[in-house]
């Protein structure tokens, strides 16, 4: 009513509205939830494509919930380095060797940072 | 007469008297260009007025006429009068390169900053979302323009505002308005008295883009809801922000809010008296500067010996 061509707004600006969401949100929502908290009559499917498009990208996060995701906004670009890799990484058929070689290949900064986040995870 | 130069330099004392009443009753993106258009006439008015009379005084110096192939003396003004004003308005141009390039260069620091901060942070469409509880929203120009917004803003919006908020960056963004904003702000580097006129065509800009709000939502009430809860929010916050991006919580809220309550939605009576007196000083200013100018050219053509016919 208010917008009756909503549909057909660019997609980026759907995307806009459902980080917004994300955002506002703060918790893990799934795609109905994220729905409820947008202005504009999406379907859900809509919302779930957008939410798995901005998932591909590594803008959002997600972890199974019920039968579904629940989606939540990734922190911050570091967080998205370090997402995009866990994405290589799950592609990947042999998950051991990566991460072997992915260690012996870091140089020794690295290695000692690894190290240090290894120690502190530990105590 | 040579003293058409000083023209431009007064002329602009009488505009910010017209600014309010223009951004106030004209449809808010005739009355952006209009200010904006004025501003940048009246300072580069200004400018060329200081120029002239600073070539007229320096052409009295001997080193400086024989460069300029002058054989006899250039004589536009009485002397007593064109030394002390030439020697001013070297003064008055030094102080503004310095203030231009200085501003300019801080200006546009302020944007690579926000830039770089906005483009480390995850991006979906045009929206760009920064952590922090504080509440604040601007549109950062670039290529793509963005939406930046902290997640306090986000949360203390509802739904239908957060759209309200993008539409109003996205209309700041597809209008330009930083280009406004940054001729307003180097206008008023180069006179004083714009310095008045650099609110106003703020104003004008956030006007327009409210307006951009209303129409895309459909819905002025809410609209004027959803700007006044954003600067409720936000405020004191805008420390952080560049000054070319204009955001949804800069200029008056006050006004804004009233206008965009206003039951007529934007059919502003159109003020021809204050666009007139606009035009006229704008026109006075452009004539002075060019009349001055051209009385310059004509005596130092005498002074290289041609006859006064040409």
């Amino acid at each position: 009513m208010a917008e009756p061509n909503t549909e057909r707004r660019p997609a980026g600006e759907l995307e806009a509205s459902v980080l917004a969401a994300l955002w506002a949100a703060g918790t893990p929502q799934t795609a109905g939830q994220v729905q409820q908290s947008l202005s504009a009559p999406l379907a859900r499917t809509t919302v779930t494509t957008i939410l798995s498009r901005l998932h591909e990208k590594g803008t959002v996060s997600r972890e199974r919930s019920g039968r579904g995701y629940a989606y939540s906004a990734t922190q911050d670009a570091h967080g998205l380095t370090a997402l995009r890799m866990h994405h290589e990484l799950d592609r990947d058929s042999d998950r051991e060797t990566v991460l072997a070689r992915f260690v012996s290949q870091l140089s020794a900064e690295d290695e000692q940072v690894l190290r240090q986040v290894l120690e502190a995870g530990g105590q | 007469m040579i003293t058409m130069l000083l023209a431009p330099l007064l002329v602009p004392f009488a505009v910010p008297l017209l600014a309010h009443r223009t951004v106030e009753r004209r449809n808010p993106v005739v009355a952006l260009w209009a200010l904006t258009a004025a501003a940048v006439a009246l300072a580069l008015g200004s400018l060329a007025s200081l120029s002239a009379l600073l070539l007229a005084g320096a052409l009295r110096l001997p080193v400086l006429a024989r460069l300029g192939e002058l054989i006899h003396p250039l004589h536009v003004a009485p002397g007593a009068l064109l030394y002390p004003a030439a020697a001013l308005s070297a003064v008055a141009l030094t102080v503004c390169a310095w203030t231009l390039s200085r501003t300019g260069l801080r200006r546009l620091r302020q944007l690579r900053s926000a830039r770089l901060r906005a483009d480390a942070r995850p991006v979906a469409g045009d929206l760009s979302v920064i952590d922090d509880l504080q509440a604040d929203a601007y549109a950062l120009p670039g290529k793509p323009g963005r939406i930046v917004v902290t997640t306090g803003m986000l949360r203390a919006l509802a739904p239908a505002e957060r759209e309200v908020l993008f539409a109003h960056e996205r209309a700041h963004l597809a209008g330009r308005h930083h280009y406004f904003l940054a001729a307003a702000d180097l206008a008023a580097h180069c006179h004083p008295a714009l310095r008045q006129l650099r609110p106003a065509i703020q104003l004008a800009a956030e006007r327009a883009a409210d307006e951009a709000a209303a129409a895309a939502s459909g819905d002025r009430r809410m609209t004027a809801l959803a700007i006044g809860r954003a600067a409720l929010a936000s405020q004191g916050t805008a420390a952080g922000r560049p000054f070319f991006a204009p955001g949804a919580t800069t200029g008056p809220v006050p006004r804004r809010v009233a206008a965009l309550l206003r039951t007529s939605p934007s059919r502003h009576r159109v003020a021809p008296a204050v666009a007139v007196l606009l035009l006229l000083c704008t026109t006075t200013s452009a004539l002075g500067a060019m009349t001055g100018a051209v009385d310059l050219h004509r005596g130092v053509e005498i002074a290289q010996g041609e006859s006064a016919g040409g």
